[in-house]
């Protein structure tokens, strides 16, 4: 038998075109295609009053210029807003180019295509655009004022108010012998991929077909927004993901304008088209995400026991809603992580401001929620004067309620129902790996020597592998080789790998043998697309499951030829043999049987001409049966699966320079049954990063009139090696779903989620002072020791 | 108006192209569009980011930073020719490869040919001096850590002689 792949680190079939610098990003694709430049507004909010591209026409080298004026049918229609909710009373997307106004500084105005980018920036400049300057809304609190609206049809700057509760949270509160209420702020940030947008078209007029290249999350979403915009049929348009840079959510958004004006550009022009997002433009017209303010009250018992939760809060949404709702619900759903309130009541408004908008950055939500709902059990913990960790403790869904409903509606519009895990059991293995009952000691020895230390802890659940589903293809070719087609995309997450592991398991043959496509229409034109941690548990699953039918019929067929009972034989290493005996069949021979032949083309075809195979009295293809030796099937669970993690973290504080250290980073993590426990490992050190830099470093700096100051990586602080902890401890714990069948749950997100919450949490604990408002940064933190001391009348 | 242009010729990983282009043209732009080489990638274009970092006589330059017309004259090694003569991985992407050091692969050949230079100056890295050698590349997807451990690595099989 081979030996199982699933669970061991696998080294990725991904990395050698990687590293030898053969990998094809959208850019790499089509050397010959016309650049696309887009004009983008320079004002947060204005009227477009004219537009003169007059003087653009003349420049050598430039084939087109367009403005709204330009477009036509669907394509003068607004882009779609994907995700309608019945709450979003008041949503609104922009235009492919700007139709009257503009509502953010990025915003596309009028586009060039020209032999070359340099050309077609240079052509920018000599479009003159008139515009009526409004004032901006910039901020929640602008925002919530509405003094001022972003769109004059929109009162209040409020596109949806929503409320859910279970039970009656505010009696709870008022019934409770302890109360607290904490306002707690997130900024905006982003998700900041090293390769920007970007998108290549060819219409190929022989075949009346149009071919495009989209650096996206999502393929079969671009490809019917392509086909509904442009007015052609689904089945005359391909799109095709190639090796993407990173995503983390942005590329999930779709179409862009771009995504539309390239197809169109291509089709009209007759020759491809390419358009390749520079550094700048993915700050200013791209998206972000992450910012809301949150009141929260709390009413608990001498233990710490929630009886109640009551959560308003405020959500920046941008200037447009083309991703719905889904990240301010995903916050108000995931904040209540590993624990049960007795009651709970959340209520959110989504908010217009001229800026960027917002779709889901890893996490999408959840580190604010994770920050809410954590940064309420320290402030219960030191209410009590209790040790923080048992405060979380006596809150904890015990592992015996599973599945566990917390009579909530989640953002996939089904129950918010866990389906397992065992979070006490992960609380004694963190407290382990961080050394909580020995910090205290730590904490003496270290202001012994005039350091000052503080250690966090933080605890969140993540709904993962949503639905609707996700489909695969298994064909076993005449050669034996295996190729595997699932729709959704990749984006360094080795899913060429990790699929593969799951179909040499299944089907029983070599890894290597074994070739997975993903994000390509052509092959699989049924997906959703790759987001919420849902790849592993939806294609993986998916994969299974076609891997599975593949398999019966290889033995079905395997059976007849070799004579022998199908419970007899075994598949390994591409072979069928009946169990202890000789007599076996290559899978490459079942293929070749498989497909019943009127013509010979090679030597393995001609086993399987009609005059060599199949019992003349039969049809050669059964009733109910097809020709080849392929599986295909799709996996829709009924609601999502449930991972969840506990991260903690030592820092040190420096008492002149406040300077923020990190000395010890550790994670448990449990995302079911592992896959590649390597792969695994590096998404969570890739999600640690990224919650650091949200916790100590990014943040987008609007000024009140919209614009983006930071929008470089020379202002925009992602962290280096020299910012990341120089390591984390990892610990796992699997407790499998039962949702599906390889018992997984997907960890993509998972360690971005509480850094945050850790971080304020060790950093109050170091300084003694309340952190409510993250990221923070040394200067700010310095402004809180000022404050403070400003208060208790020291001086500083 | 038609752009001034300017002949030259640009050595790269030893193949000498000729190609004509305008005094403004990038190095990574020629480099990726005019000779095809499509490894080097651009991830800021403003020389922060180091995912365009190639060799110019075997030190490091960001190729966003550079004009193609400021590179005759000098031996270019991109992550195309990091691999060895026969084909085989060379050290720094064996490495990465082992140690799991990529995940997008965006970032990876700006890496790759910053390691290759600092492991040629320093052989022998400890972990510390492996973290200062790339702290002028981002990456976004790996947390760093295993590059860190690949940078070590790289030293290790080189001074194996696996760099044949
Ligand atoms: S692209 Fe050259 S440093 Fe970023
Ligand atoms: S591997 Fe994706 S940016 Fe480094």
């Amino acid at each position: 038998m081979t030996t199982k792949l699933m669970g061991t680190k696998v080294q990725r079939v991904e990395d050698d075109r990687l590293v030898r610098g053969t990998g094809r990003y959208v850019d790499d694709v089509a050397p010959d295609a016309l650049h696309v430049a887009v004009l983008r507004s320079p004002h947060a909010h204005a009227r477009i009053l004219s537009i003169d591209v007059e003087a653009v026409l003349d420049i050598e080298g430039v084939h087109a210029v367009w403005t709204y004026e330009d477009l036509d049918g669907a394509m003068a229609e607004p882009l779609p807003l994907l995700i309608p909710h019945p709450t979003l009373t008041h949503g609104r997307t922009q235009y492919a180019l700007a139709k009257d106004e503009v509502n953010y500084v990025g915003e596309a105005i009028a586009m060039v295509v020209a032999d070359n980018r340099y050309l077609a920036e240079d052509a920018l400049a000599s479009i003159v655009v008139d515009y009526e300057l409004l004032p901006a809304v910039v901020g929640i609190e602008t925002a919530r004022a509405a003094e001022r609206l972003v769109h004059d049809d929109v009162p209040g700057n409020v596109a949806a108010r929503m409320e859910q509760s279970n039970g009656d949270a505010a009696a709870a509160i008022a019934a409770a012998p302890h109360t607290l209420s904490l306002d707690l702020a997130i900024e905006r940030s982003a998700c900041m991929p090293m390769e920007g947008r970007g998108v290549v078209a060819k219409w190929d007029a022989d075949n009346g077909r149009l071919q495009v290249w989209s650096s996206t999350q999502t393929s079969t979403g671009v490809r019917a927004a392509v086909a509904a915009k442009l007015g052609l049929d689904l089945l005359k348009v391909d799109v095709i993901t190639p090796d993407v840079g990173g995503g983390f959510g942005v590329k999930i958004n779709h179409p862009w304008p771009e995504e539309v004006l390239v197809p169109l550009a291509a089709m009209r022009l007759g020759r491809p088209v390419k358009f390749t997002e520079d550094r700048r433009e993915h700050f200013i017209s791209s998206a972000h995400e992450r910012a809301q303010l949150h009141h929260v009250e709390v009413g608990f018992d001498d233990d710490g026991r929630v009886l109640g939760l009551d959560v308003r809060f405020w959500h920046d949404h941008g200037a447009y809603t083309p991703y719905g709702l889904i990240v301010p619900i995903i916050t108000s759903t995931q904040l209540l992580g590993p624990y049960k309130p007795g009651a709970y009541h959340v209520q959110f408004d989504s908010l217009y401001t001229n800026t960027v908008i917002v779709t889901p950055y890893r996490g999408a939500g959840r580190p604010q929620g994770c920050f809410v709902m954590e940064r309420t059990m320290d402030a219960i913990a030191a209410s009590l004067g209790k040790d923080r960790a048992e405060v979380r403790a006596v809150n904890f869904i015990q592992p015996d309620e599973f599945p566990y409903d917390h009579g909530l509606i989640f953002q996939d519009g089904r129950e918010l129902e866990y389906d397992s895990g065992d979070y006490p059991a992960m609380l004694t293995k963190i407290k382990d790996l961080v050394g909580w009952d020995e910090f205290e000691q730590f904490r003496a020895e270290m202001a012994g020597q005039g350091r000052r230390v503080g250690i966090g802890l933080a605890c969140y659940v993540e709904g993962t592998g949503v639905g609707p589903y996700e489909g695969a293809h298994v064909h076993i070719e005449t050669s034996g080789k295996v190729k595997v087609a699932t729709g959704l995309t990749s984006q360094g997450q080795g899913h060429q790998t990790a699929f593969a592991q799951i179909v040499a398991d299944e089907l029983g043959v070599r890894f290597e043998d074994v070739e997975v496509t993903t994000g390509d229409t052509r092959r699989m034109p049924y997906a959703v697309g790759t987001f919420a941690s849902r790849a592993a548990v939806m294609s993986g699953s998916a994969i299974h499951k076609a891997a599975k039918k593949a398999k019966e019929k290889a033995l079905r067929i395997a059976a007849e030829a070799l004579e022998a009972d199908v419970e007899d034989l075994e598949i390994a290493d591409g072979v069928v043999s009946v169990r202890g005996t000789d007599a076996s069949i290559p899978l490459g021979t079942v293929a070749v049987l498989s497909n019943p032949l009127r013509y010979a083309f090679d030597e393995a075809s001609k086993a399987a001409t009609q005059f060599s195979v199949g019992d003349p009295g039969k049809p050669p293809v059964a009733e109910g049966d097809e020709p080849g030796l392929e599986g295909k099937d799709f996996y829709s669970p009924p609601r999502s699966t449930f991972a969840s993690g506990m991260h903690a973290v030592i820092v040190e504080t420096d008492p002149d320079t406040c300077e923020i250290k990190i000395l010890k980073y550790a994670v448990v993590h449990d995302c079911g049954h592992l896959i590649n426990p390597m792969i695994v490992e590096g998404q969570i050190h890739g999600g640690v990063a990224q919650g650091v830099g949200g916790a100590l470093y990014e943040r987008m700096a609007y000024d009140e009139s919209g614009q983006l100051l930071n929008a470089s990586f020379m202002d925009f602080l992602m962290p280096y090696v020299t910012e990341v902890p120089t390591s984390i401890d990892i610990d796992h714990l699997e407790t499998p779903s039962p949702l599906n069948p390889l018992g997984i749950k997907g960890a993509g997100e998972a360690g971005v989620i509480p850094g945050s919450a850790a971080f304020a949490a060790a950093i109050e604990d170091a300084e003694r002072l309340s952190i409510t408002a993250m990221p923070i940064s040394p200067s700010e933190l310095f402004a809180l020791r000022q404050a403070a001391s400003t208060n208790a009348g020291e001086t500083p | 108006m038609t752009e001034k242009t300017h002949e030259l010729r640009l050595t790269v990983n030893g193949v000498t192209h000729e190609l004509t282009v305008p005094a403004r043209r990038l190095l990574s732009d020629a480099l990726r569009h005019d000779l095809g080489l499509t490894g080097t990638h651009v991830g800021c274009e403003h020389g922060v980011c180091g995912a365009c970092t190639v060799l110019v006589d075997g030190k490091p330059m960001r190729s966003c930073l550079m004009f193609a017309v400021s590179a005759v004259d000098v031996e270019i090694t991109t992550v195309e020719g990091l691999a060895h003569q026969d084909g085989s991985l060379g050290p720094v992407q064996q490495a990465f490869r082992e140690c799991h050091g990529l995940q997008c692969g965006f970032c990876t050949p700006g890496f790759l040919t910053t390691i290759t230079a600092g492991i040629e100056e320093n052989p022998d890295p400890t972990e510390d001096e492996a973290r200062d050698m790339i702290a002028g590349n981002l990456c976004r997807c790996t947390g760093y850590q295993n590059i860190v451990k690949a940078v070590c690595r790289a030293a290790e099989l080189k001074a194996q002689g696996a760099d044949r």
